[in-house]
């Protein structure tokens, strides 16, 4: 299909499915179609030809197709499955580019510190993991030159993968409906070969990057007044965060848990939901008082405080 | 078991007049429990509805014709769409077979006087209008924007529309529904004629029969998750709302735990008119019968777990969408084992072409397209590319337009000597037919291709590299348009000036055809009894069945 350009690993594996469905499908049209012309016109009414004797054993023929059916969907199921499984398994060394979803825009945050809206950049040939989240709707990230699509959702991180093999600019659209500018929601990735993605990183210098800032927020915002930090204070009140992403967190009703974004997100937001062992629920919910971009610095400012953990 | 007994007195008047004429006044119509005046009712309600939805889609699609929108105005574009879905959904599609050519045929399909629950029928329509009219007047008055899916929390806290009103008029109209399925189960239970087993029933009746069960079981999700939805907006007692510790998802999954069965709400009634149409014209009993019977009943039950497929990028675990996906392949097997059993229905039959028969055969080919076209999105790694675009709505619109929509028509076509003991001008019904085909194919198969270059769903502006395509689809709309409104003109004139209707037009084995046309109002003058399977067609080429034998007799 030349309108629609295969820009990433995916999207060529994914074409090579729907032209399989494609195939599958005019076969049974085909099939479908040709038996009802030929009996229609070689069984109407007043048409002399012999009809014979008509079948008894249907049961046959019903088994016959109903397996010969079963076969080829349990086929596509296994083709389809399988790669949509392995896009949700991105590599461990992904490029992470953070994705703020509103009514009705995109805001992009790369781990550097620069920003953009409606639009975002990528290096050619390099696995990039999207962590999305909303701060109003649901709204859908998809770029269709890379056959991908995953909703964004308030109060929450959701991941999407990709890795671009095509250089060039291809349209970003939000496909959840979102409101009365829905249509307006749309924005476009630039895909740039290494050279040109690092020359315009440095073209858009910052401040800070997320870490800096997330850093001056962690202080603004009161956290390390009881997070403290090091070893020299004994913490009480509240548990270290020192190396704590990526570890198990043992929880106080019993539960296990894994610290990865999701969890540093929700537990500054709705912090009652998942103490940890040995601690009190003291602390407030900062829910609507930290923007969800503040809550991406944050998040990725505790993540930095492991520095062994994986990327 | 019979619906009558002996001793059951049946007034003269009754039974020399048809139920047309058994009291003309206002009144007699508004208050009737004859199940088929309260038919009649519906049908005027649902034609109105079915106009309504349709001139918001005209109006969509007007706005497509160009990239920036004709209509200039995308909140009003939200709109429009939102109340197509909204009156074509709830208000026709659901509804349209069941309450209206239901209503009238399963008495008489079953050799029964009426409903079980004459009283509670009349109720039904009354709901049904209520809710109607409280769902159109939040849709005029207010204006509703959140698309048929009122997904959360657009619709509990960003939403500026109606939402509560129009919420509030489904979930009235969903008791309609429900009261009609219980209905629907008693009467098949209780008022077959004697003789009718279940192996005897047509393929309608069991279709009816599935599709009750699944009005009964899921209408009541449907209704606890508007009211859900309406307690969030109203005090936002925080079950969908993340910013209050809800979430959103489970709004999804409780919506299209009602909304998936919906589907099939919409198409068995089809696969259940189609499977009376074709054996009648075919002059042949139906192929497989009892494959035929079971897949409905299979499709009902598997249809209740297959909610997950609208989920697919929508943030559930992956392991569920993999089980969903097989569970929506599954679903399929009978919709297909259902168009190879036509197919063989038609193999050595003795087939006429009238205008029930070609909507039939239509049927046949727009339901395979949006057949095949649900294992493209059935795939997972397809789905994520496709989900949200417009090759979603061509292949519902396949299914629910292309299909449901044929197979109304054309029940219509074929029951309609017997609901207004009218004909209607042949030559009409068979041109509509075509260009019935003609116009939806136009409309909706550019879109499968617009799907696939990535057009997002609900966009009152594109990009103008779409444009060829929605101009060839919008044009296709207006060829569609006309191909409705010509049915409702000829149909309409039928009834003052068609040719009337003999008993049985169509020399078809039905008990719905051993009685006059239209039929008096207690259906039968004698109880039938039938003596055999219902498509008892015999071959015209053996001298000895020249004349068909009737599904039952009424003895006198």
């Amino acid at each position: 299909m030349t309108l629609l350009p295969s820009a990433s690993a995916n999207a060529s594996e994914v074409d090579r499915l729907l032209w399989a469905l494609l195939a599958i499908s005019l076969a049974v049209l085909v099939l479908v179609f040709a038996l009802l012309l030929r009996y229609i016109t070689r069984y109407r009414a007043n048409s002399p030809v012999d009809r014979g004797v008509e079948g008894t054993k249907s049961w046959i023929f019903e088994s016959a197709w109903t397996g010969a059916t079963l076969l080829v969907f349990l086929g596509l199921f296994v083709w389809g499955a399988n790669l949509y499984v392995r896009m949700f398994n991105p590599p461990q060394d992904a490029l992470r580019i953070y994705v703020v979803a509103k009514q009705w825009m995109w805001k992009v945050e790369h781990p550097s510190g620069q920003r953009e809206i409606n639009a975002l950049h990528v290096p050619l040939n390099r696995a990039v993991q999207l962590i999305m989240t909303s701060e109003d709707v649901i709204h859908d990230f998809s770029v269709p030159a890379f056959r991908i699509k995953h909703d964004v959702l308030p109060g929450r991180y959701e991941t999407l993968g990709f890795t671009a093999t095509r250089a060039g600019t291809y349209p970003l659209y939000c496909t959840q409906f979102c409101g009365v500018n829905h249509s307006m929601m749309t924005g476009e990735v630039v895909v740039l070969p290494p050279a040109q993605f690092a020359a315009w990183l440095a073209r858009n210098p910052v401040a800070d990057d997320l870490v800096g800032e997330g850093r001056t927020l962690y202080i603004r915002y009161g956290c390390s007044g009881c997070h403290a930090r090091g070893a020299e204070v004994a913490t009480v009140r509240a548990p270290p965060l020192e190396g704590l992403y990526g570890r198990p967190v043992p929880l106080s009703d019993g539960r296990t848990v894994t610290a990865d974004e999701r969890y540093l997100h929700d537990s500054i937001v709705a912090p009652g939901a998942q103490i940890v062992a040995g601690y009190q629920d003291l602390m407030p919910s900062y829910a609507g008082q930290i923007s969800e971009e503040d809550l991406l610095k944050l998040v990725t400012y505790i993540k930095s405080l492991s520095p062994e953990s994986p990327p | 078991m019979s619906a009558e007994s002996a001793d059951i007195k049946i007034p003269a008047a009754a039974v020399d007049r048809s139920y047309l004429h058994d009291g003309t006044s206002l009144k007699s119509w508004l208050l009737t429990t004859d199940h088929k005046r309260i038919a009649i009712l519906y049908f005027a309600s649902i034609t109105a509805f079915f106009f309504l939805g349709g001139a918001a889609a005209a109006l969509v699609r007007f706005n497509l014709i160009t990239p920036q929108g004709l209509l200039g105005s995308p909140e009003t574009y939200n709109r429009l769409f939102t109340m197509h879905g909204v009156v074509m959904v709830w208000f026709f599609l659901v509804p349209a077979v069941p309450v209206t050519l239901g209503n009238f045929i399963i008495p008489l399909m079953i050799g029964a006087r009426d409903l079980a629950f004459p009283r509670l029928n009349l109720f039904s329509w009354y709901l049904f209008m209520v809710g109607g009219t409280i769902t159109l007047w939040a849709l005029f008055v207010g204006g509703l924007d959140t698309g048929w899916t009122f997904y959360t929390p657009l619709s509990t806290t960003y939403s500026k529309g109606h939402v509560a009103l129009a919420a509030a008029g489904i979930f009235v109209a969903g008791f309609s529904s429900i009261a009609t399925g219980l209905n629907f189960i008693i009467t098949i239970h209780r008022l077959r004629a004697p003789g009718l087993t279940w192996y005897r029933l047509p393929v309608f009746i069991w279709s009816m029969y599935s599709l009750s069960v699944l009005l009964v079981l899921a209408t009541p999700v449907l209704a606890i998750t508007l009211l859900l939805m309406l307690l969030e907006r109203l005090f936002h007692i925080g079950v969908f709302d993340p910013a209050v510790g809800g979430d959103p998802l489970l709004f999804q999954h409780l919506f299209w735990f009602y909304s998936h069965p919906a589907v099939y709400m919409m198409i068995l009634p089809g696969f259940g008119v189609i499977s009376e149409i074709i054996p009648a014209f075919a002059r042949r009993p139906i192929f497989g019968y009892k494959f035929l019977v079971w897949a409905s009943v299979a499709i009902a039950v598997i249809s209740f777990f297959v909610w997950g497929h609208h989920m697919f990028v929508a943030g559930t675990s992956v392991y569920s969408a993999v089980l969903f996906s097989i569970l929506s392949y599954m679903v399929a097997v009978p919709s297909a084992i259902k168009v190879f059993n036509w197919l063989g229905t038609l193999h050595k039959g003795y087939i006429h072409f009238d205008a029930p028969m070609l909507y039939a055969l239509g049927f046949i080919g727009l339901f395979t397209i949006g057949g095949v076209t649900g294992l493209w999105v059935a795939a997972l790694a397809a789905d994520v590319h496709l989900t949200q675009t417009y090759f979603v709505v061509a292949h519902f619109h396949y299914i629910m337009v292309g299909g449901m929509v044929s197979a109304y028509f054309g029940g219509l076509h074929y029951w309609w000597p017997k609901i207004t003991g009218r004909m209607y001008p042949e030559a009409w019904a068979r041109i509509a037919a075509l260009v019935m085909f003609i116009g939806f194919n136009l409309t909706f198969f550019p879109q499968f291709i617009l799907g696939y270059l990535g057009m997002p769903r609900r966009y009152a502006t594109y990009a103008p590299e779409f444009q060829v395509l929605n101009v060839l689809s919008s044009a296709g709309s207006t060829i569609l348009a006309a191909a409705y409104l010509l049915p409702l003109a000829y149909l309409l004139w039928s009834l003052l000036h068609g040719k009337r209707a003999p008993q049985n037009p169509w020399r078809a084995t039905g008990l719905e055809w051993q009685t006059p046309s239209p039929p008096p109002t207690v259906n039968f003058i004698a109880t039938p009894h039938v003596t055999q399977g219902p498509y008892a067609y015999a071959r015209p080429d053996k001298e000895s069945s020249a004349k068909e034998p009737p599904h039952g007799e009424a003895h006198e």
